[in-house]
């Protein structure tokens, strides 16, 4: 008997601590083990290279539309390219990455660690979730680029149903698939902030981060059903000649515009309310203090995601519909605003008295506020009745909308990203790059869509290949300023990726900021506590006293 | 292309209003910019002074930190929200105004199709895609489409309303300002969308009453023809920037063409009508039979205006962009 066998007998001798991280990147690293994952962690990270994709796509395209838009006839393209190409960025930007974006990656991410869950409360719908979205938006944007569809990613009808010349069957029937994803993830969320907060976990002690998510599950689970049904009949329509869309045998292509708006309007909630969410934990976190009013942020969230509900005439106040159906909707529309301006007006208070850094994640929430708040306004505009007449489908529009849906759900997510880039990765991005990235984005966002505005009350009207040479030169400057917000896009894929090599390790709380996912380590463990949690504390319980250096 | 549609304008900064109504809107719209300013930059401009005067490490006083405040928090949910409601009652009555016109209005009515406005004076007069009124007589339109859903759009009026298959839809103006204005489709309606556009002239009651008079002789086939060209898809292929390969028409008129089965005939009338209605029936050598026939599609009057269109090609007919 050797001595080395008599050492292995003996069991007193310890065993040799081999340095394996149990974090949950680390845990298994087959690519199976990624694939078939029911851990809300590793799904969220493939939600985050699925979308990731699908924005580069969608953002080439609007690349290329704004590369012809330089030229005032439409040389660069024939009009039915033109037409596919912002096709083609509607339906991308709108379902296949804002409508999941901020939910899917940080939600599915976040949610169980902000309210001391193991997971969420069903992982495997929850992958299930992730395949229907991947397939059926795959499915669709490969139909787009091999024969396209040319109707706008509104779909109206007749145009859809019967006049169009492109693969408006096949786009239809992705975009409902990649719905049921919504659906079941929306499910999710509401059943997980039910069932599975952490002891002492009330409502009112969750981040309202959570509180966002949850009126955003209400909204895709309530609405969403609504589109299927409308891009059904719009399928029957155009397949079988059903004309429930055909005026020609009794149908009306009005209807079609309710239906489609009854869920298109509400799910304009669910790419902002998440950015709401981010905005509450950012600037919470970078005040280093308590947030201001949290009842009325949490309860703003969920009255904005009700009266979204009745605010979708707004869309038609000049397709013929009743006057008093228009004003109804305007005053609704008028309401609707007032919940996002409580929010607003109570980040500023948090702001007032704290502990500023204007680190990157705060210079995001910072530009954030700006641009919501010029989108905001501009929507109050809108919702003027004799106002909407001029700039209804005009570049007006196109600008209100990108400045909510680029200003406030495309940079609260990237705001998002470089908060929880720390407890997501476990590293530490490079901050002077994040820095200049984050003011990046804020002067390309307005250089590109600022003159849409003037644009727009000038008359120009949207979806225009061909325009009067008069407005050449605010649309050349809108295409320069793409430019500079497409560097805003790119840099971060850069140092991001960059970090997962070289980055500093982040350690479990780099920020100081106060919620139960700072609270584990970074990245988190694989059930995501060491020990269950237990929550006797208030949400954004920051200290009187300046954080340590 | 569309220079061809408009006269030339200056580039500008505001867009040129040609009624009292326009000019409301521009006030209300003015009047929203300020009111809007004053409520957001004390925002903006308390959070840049937070900003700087509270940034981390800097030592001043932050005691009395608040959590809540709730008439503060009443305040700033009520007073905002009243101010804005006198911009929907503003623009409330304003759109009630143009909702309902005058029972004295002139009618003309308009006809949107894929892809151009046909606009019908009282007196049978009618016009494409350019549209002439009298200054300062109340002009109802009716709008109607024929396919799709268009809008027809003046800027300077502030003022559209969408086309919609299968009713009738109107606006009402009364422009007081002479001059020419753009006319848009400002609703998607197909490939061509962006061509679907033209003039709004504003003319002295009696610069119009002669111009009816002129009207009243209607223009010529061939150029009615022309629009039916692009209506009708023909560019799509025979036009000059087309891909396909597909025979160019300039010239084509009374010239001899060698079919496929070696024989040749002369492209009269009667050839350049049975090529639109049975394409394969004689094929030009050279070519692929992959026109579609219009035989049931297009109406007798619509033919003669075509094949008036194609007979002008190439002898000093106006040619489609």
């Amino acid at each position: 008997m050797s001595p080395s066998d008599a050492v292995l007998r003996d069991l007193h001798v310890p065993t040799p601590v081999i340095d394996v991280p149990d974090d949950y990147l680390h845990v298994e690293q087959s690519l199976s083990s990624w694939f078939f994952s029911t851990d809300h962690k590793r799904i969220g990270i493939l939600y985050l290279f699925a979308i990731t994709v699908f924005f580069v796509m969608g953002s080439i395209a609007a690349g290329l539309i704004r590369l012809s838009l330089i030229v005032p006839n439409g040389e660069i393209f024939t009009n039915d390219v033109y037409n596919r190409l912002f096709t083609l960025h509607g339906v991308i930007m709108v379902w296949f990455f804002l409508v999941p974006s901020i939910p899917n990656t940080l939600g599915n991410f976040l949610l169980p660690l902000m309210i001391g869950a193991k997971d969420v409360a069903f992982p495997r719908l929850n992958l299930l979730s992730w395949y229907i979205f991947v397939l059926g938006a795959l499915f669709t944007v490969i139909v787009m680029i091999w024969g396209g569809v040319d109707t706008g990613w509104t779909f109206y009808t007749p145009l859809s149903t019967e006049y169009s010349n492109s693969y408006v069957i096949l786009a239809v029937l992705g975009v409902i698939i990649v719905g049921f994803s919504s659906i079941v993830t929306g499910m999710n969320f509401m059943v997980t902030v039910h069932k599975l907060r952490a002891p002492g976990m009330t409502w009112f002690r969750m981040p309202l981060f959570v509180w966002s998510l949850y009126a955003t599950s209400m909204i895709l689970v309530l609405a969403t059903p609504v589109l299927t049904i409308v891009l059904i009949l719009l399928f029957a329509d155009r397949a079988f000649g059903l004309s429930v869309f055909d005026p020609a045998h009794g149908g009306d292509p009005v209807m079609f515009q309710h239906l489609f708006w009854f869920y298109s309007h509400p799910v304009v909630y669910v790419m902002v309310l998440p950015g709401m969410g981010v905005m509450s934990e950012l600037v919470t976190a970078f005040s280093y203090k308590r947030i201001f009013g949290y009842k009325f942020i949490a309860f703003s969230s969920l009255a904005i995601a009700a009266i979204g509900f009745f605010v979708w005439g707004h869309h038609m106040f000049y397709n013929g519909m009743s006057e008093y159906a228009s004003l109804t909707f305007s005053l609704m529309s008028f309401i609707v605003a007032v919940p996002s301006a409580i929010k607003v007006y109570n980040w500023a208070a948090t702001i007032h008295k704290g502990e500023i850094r204007l680190d990157t994640p705060m210079l995001y929430a910072m530009g954030w506020i700006g641009l919501f708040v010029i989108g905001g306004v501009t929507g109050l505009m809108l919702a003027s009745t004799a106002l909407d007449g001029h700039v209804h489908d005009t570049y007006f529009v196109v600008a209100h909308f990108h400045y909510i849906m680029v200003g406030a759900t495309v940079v609260a997510f990237l705001g998002g990203i470089h908060f929880w880039w720390p407890k997501i990765t476990g590293r530490l991005y490079s901050e002077p790059w994040g820095r200049v990235s984050a003011l990046l984005m804020f002067l390309g966002f307005n250089m590109t869509f600022f003159p849409q505005y003037v644009l727009g009350y000038m008359g120009m009207p949207r979806r225009y290949h061909v325009y009067p040479p008069a407005y050449q030169v605010l649309n050349v400057l809108s295409s320069a300023g793409s430019t500079v917000l497409a560097a805003a896009y790119i840099f971060p894929m850069i140092y991001l990726v960059w970090s997962l090599w070289y980055g500093e390790k982040a350690g479990n709380n780099p920020w100081k900021a106060k919620g139960l996912e700072w609270t584990t380590t970074s990245p988190p463990p694989k059930h995501n506590f060491h020990h269950q949690p237990i929550v006797d504390f208030e949400p954004y319980d920051y200290p009187n006293v300046t954080p340590e250096a | 292309m569309i220079q061809h549609f408009l006269p030339h304008y200056p580039p500008q900064l505001w867009p040129p209003a040609a009624s009292a109504m326009a000019n409301e809107i521009d006030i209300i719209f003015v009047a929203w910019c300020v009111v809007l300013f004053f409520l957001v930059a004390p925002v903006f401009g308390f959070m840049a002074y937070c900003a700087v005067r509270y940034r981390a490490g800097r030592d001043v006083d932050r005691s009395h930190r608040e959590a809540r405040n709730l008439p503060v928090e009443m305040s700033w949910m009520i007073i905002p929200f009243l101010i804005s409601l006198v911009f929907f009652f503003w623009a409330g009555d304003v759109f009630l105004q143009e909702q309902n016109p005058p029972p004295d209005a002139m009618v003309i009515t308009a006809l949107g199709r894929q892809w151009m406005w046909k606009f019908q004076h009282p007196g049978g007069q009618w016009e494409i895609n350019d549209l002439h009124v009298p200054a300062g007589r109340p002009i109802r339109i009716n709008i109607e489409s024929q396919d799709v859903v268009h809008s027809l759009y003046i800027p300077a009026l502030r003022l559209q309303e969408d086309a919609v298959p299968g009713r009738t839809t109107h606006l009402w103006f009364k422009a007081d300002r002479v001059g020419a204005y753009r006319l848009f489709c400002s609703e998607l309606c197909g490939a061509d969308h962006s061509l679907m556009a033209g003039t709004l002239y504003v003319m002295a009651p009696a610069d119009y009453a002669a111009w009816l008079k002129h009207a009243g002789n209607s223009p010529s086939l061939a150029t009615e023809g022309r629009h039916l060209f692009v209506a009708y898809g023909c560019s799509g292929c025979h036009g000059p920037s087309s891909t396909v390969h597909a025979p160019d028409l300039d010239g084509l008129y009374d010239r001899p063409v060698p079919l496929q089965d070696g024989s040749i005939v002369v492209a009269d009338d009667a050839y350049i009508r049975d090529k639109i209605l049975m394409p394969k029936k004689q094929i030009p050598a050279g070519y692929k039979p992959v026109m579609p026939g219009f035989a049931g599609k297009i109406s007798e009057a619509d033919l003669a205006q075509l094949i008036a269109y194609i007979k002008s090609l190439g002898e000093g007919g106006e040619r489609e962009p």
